[in-house]
């Protein structure tokens, strides 16, 4: 679950790390008191989950009143489009107002779990305000990297290093070091994936600022976070994702794609959109029913597929454990009635009542082709393809 | 004789709820020598008339020398379930839940670390070795049959894909082990395949990756460095796009290495034969072991 940056400056005022003031707003009125009572110059920013929001126009620099009203007036009601979005995009609900900063330096600092060490690693970089990933790639030995204690947590003088490799200048030991070391403690008390400050500035008064703030909590641990389970923004979700997640479905919508996957485990769902790659076509989704999915939880799965204007044909790859072949099948049956949804199916079925469930899908009233098994499901898949013409 | 597991094997199970209950049947029914199940008030009863119950971890093992440990508590209570293990003295612990809250994983780990406990998963299918009939986890007792090829993946259902296929082309497995899908698992593919490599049962290692952090790559590393019996590898996750999580807590492309080009092109040049969809591995396998 990702916060807004409003959400996560929050959290940083709580624990220390300096933020500017600012005001939220969800109008020009609201904007244009907001702008007054800050005093321009002021930077106005839309609050969205998506990064490349500065390319995608959502971070406007404002030296009057009228120029913030304009800004958030033309921001407040649309759709921010990133990089990071789908061609759809990201309502714009919300815009921050918030005082321009005077920048002498820009640094990037982050901190995510490093799975490989076990432990958080400390991310951060001197040349800040760019993508981190490109620095990564480019300049290696322009990254730090600091890995905490997983019992201990990060020793005072692991800060320190980190702030000494970043070259803050003498007088910005302490402070960056006690900002680090906070950022680290949030990391770990609100269980998060990810804190980012990107840009974290040195001001040519020489302090320190955050002046963007991305914090993103681990879904599996929300469950001791009521409070920030409560900042969820479901508005910021793709709409097919959203549904899917009320029905506790793993669901992840792919652009570009016309061949809707239907698959029980997401080691099979992932292998078995490669699949449809190899016969020739995109995978529309990601779609793990999960283990021991029943009748309801299916028929949503199979209409959130459907509803997806892009899926032209479904693959559905079903190898059953505990979950049981012939429910799968009645419950796409269902919901293909209930949707009156025509969309060709080719369907492998394994595992427990596989054969129950190939017949009762064989005797429905619906376009399906079966297929022993998934090497084979992918044939079938090309032959259709090749015969239903179009390119992606 | 199952890699990981001591002999004989004697399993204590914890997290005998709705699910837990029905998977340890199971694993009663294949022939898995359990001694012992863990439920707090449930002391001096017997599980399926036939297991003792304990309070604790580490009565049960002070009662019944259980070795080995699995755990199918809910996720927000695992981590505790795992280090009463280790605290209890059992050697292999196989931790089957999903969701288990990263941060909770980095700590378990951490301290089984400064034990001799080893923990296997979370949030994986367990192990299996058809040729004894020792069944920890949740892998289908009527998918394997007993065989030489050694099994070692991140995803449960393509274990049991790879198991379907090598079964088509009349191949058994020595033993199938599932390290699971979460960023910070107990066991490494590194772990297994020093385990295949001292194994005589096993003649053939199939290794099925997936996207999201470098596990396979270091993988690589240990197979071009010390492994000579044959490899077939996989890795799901081709079509996969940067920064989504798919269903695993851990497959997730957060840098290049990560993804699943970079995998099969690591595993390419450790001399695996790498098969762009686990719907080959039978295939690869058969052509390679004839």
């Amino acid at each position: 679950m990702n916060l807004h940056e409003y959400q996560a400056k929050q959290l940083f005022k709580e624990y220390g790390i300096p933020v500017l003031p600012w005001r939220i707003v969800e109008s020009a009125d609201e904007a244009r008191q907001a702008a007054d009572e800050l005093g321009c110059p002021v930077i106005v920013k839309a609050q969205v989950h998506a990064g490349g929001r500065g390319k995608a126009g959502g971070v406007k620099f404002a030296s009057t009143t009228d120029d913030a009203v304009d800004h958030a007036s033309n921001m407040l009601g649309t759709r921010m489009v990133t990089h990071q979005t789908g061609p759809s995009g990201v309502p714009v609900n919300k815009v921050m107002i918030t005082p321009a900063a005077d920048i002498a330096h820009e640094y990037y600092l982050s901190i995510v779990m490093d799975g490989d060490e076990g432990a958080p690693a400390i991310i951060a970089t001197r040349e800040g305000g760019v993508e981190i990933e490109q620095i990564a790639e480019e300049h290696p030995e322009k990254i730090v990297r600091i890995i905490g204690d997983p019992l201990i947590g990060l020793l005072p003088y692991r800060a320190r290093d980190a702030a000494l490799a970043l070259g803050f200048p003498a007088s910005l030991i302490r402070p960056a070091s006690a900002l680090i070391a906070s950022a680290y403690r949030i990391f770990t008390d609100k269980d998060c994936s990810l804190v980012e400050i990107n840009p974290l500035i040195e001001t040519e008064d020489g302090k320190l600022l955050a002046i963007d703030a991305k914090i993103g909590i681990e879904d599996d641990a929300l469950f001791r976070h009521p409070d920030l389970r409560e900042l969820h923004d479901p508005d910021q979700m793709d709409p097919l994702e959203r549904e899917a997640s009320e029905f506790d479905l793993a669901y992840v919508k792919l652009e570009g794609g016309r061949v809707g996957c239907m698959v029980n485990g997401a080691g099979l769902a992932m292998a078995t959109m490669d699949i449809t790659k190899w016969a020739g076509a995109e995978p529309a989704n990601f779609l793990d029913i999960g283990g021991s999915a029943d009748l309801d939880r299916i028929e949503h799965a199979f209409k959130i597929i459907v509803s997806d204007p892009d899926v032209e044909i479904i693959l559905v790859n079903l190898f059953a454990g505990i979950a049981r072949s012939d429910v799968v099948a009645t419950g796409i049956i269902n919901a293909a009635k209930d949707v009156g949804a025509t969309t060709p199916v080719v369907a492998a079925m394994r595992g427990t009542n596989a054969e129950e469930g190939l017949q009762l899908l064989h005797e429905s009233d619906m376009d399906i082709t079966p297929a022993p098994d998934m090497a084979s499901a992918a044939e079938v898949l090309r032959d259709k393809l090749a015969s239903m013409g179009g390119s992606n | 004789m199952p890699v990981l597991v001591q002999d004989p094997c004697r399993l204590l199970v914890q997290g005998l709820g709705r699910d837990g209950s029905f998977q340890a049947q199971r694993i009663l029914e294949y022939g898995t020598n359990m001694v012992a199940a863990v439920h707090p008030n449930r002391g001096g009863t017997k599980f399926m008339d036939e297991v003792p119950y304990f309070e604790t971890a580490i009565e049960a093992v002070a009662q019944t020398n259980a070795n080995t440990g699995l755990v199918f508590v809910p996720a927000p209570f695992a981590m505790d379930a795992i280090i009463e293990q280790a605290d209890a003295g059992i050697s292999l612990i196989v931790c089957i839940t999903e969701g288990v809250p990263v941060q909770d994983m980095m700590k378990a780990k951490a301290y089984l670390d400064r034990t001799d406990s080893r923990l296997l998963g979370p949030n994986c299918p367990g192990l299996i070795h058809p040729g004894e009939r020792i069944k920890l986890g949740i892998i289908p007792g009527a998918a394997v049959t007993p065989g030489n090829v050694g099994v070692v993946s991140r995803s449960g259902t393509l274990t049991y894909e790879a198991v379907a296929q090598l079964g088509a082309v009349g191949m058994g497995q020595s033993t199938c082990v599932g390290i699971g899908g979460d960023p910070i698992p107990g066991t490494n593919f590194i772990d297994v395949l020093t385990e295949f490599r001292h194994d005589d049962e096993t003649e053939a290692i199939v290794l099925i990756g997936e996207i999201g952090g470098t596990r396979e790559q270091a993988a690589a590393q240990f197979i071009k460095e010390n492994i000579t019996k044959p490899v077939v590898a996989t890795i799901a996750g081709q079509t996969a796009p940067p920064g989504k999580r798919m269903g695993h807590a851990g497959a997730i492309i957060t840098g290049k290495a990560a993804q699943a080009s970079e995998k099969n092109k690591a595993l390419e040049a450790a001399g695996a034969t790498v098969v762009e969809s686990p719907a080959y591995i039978g295939e690869a396998m058969a052509g390679i072991l004839g």
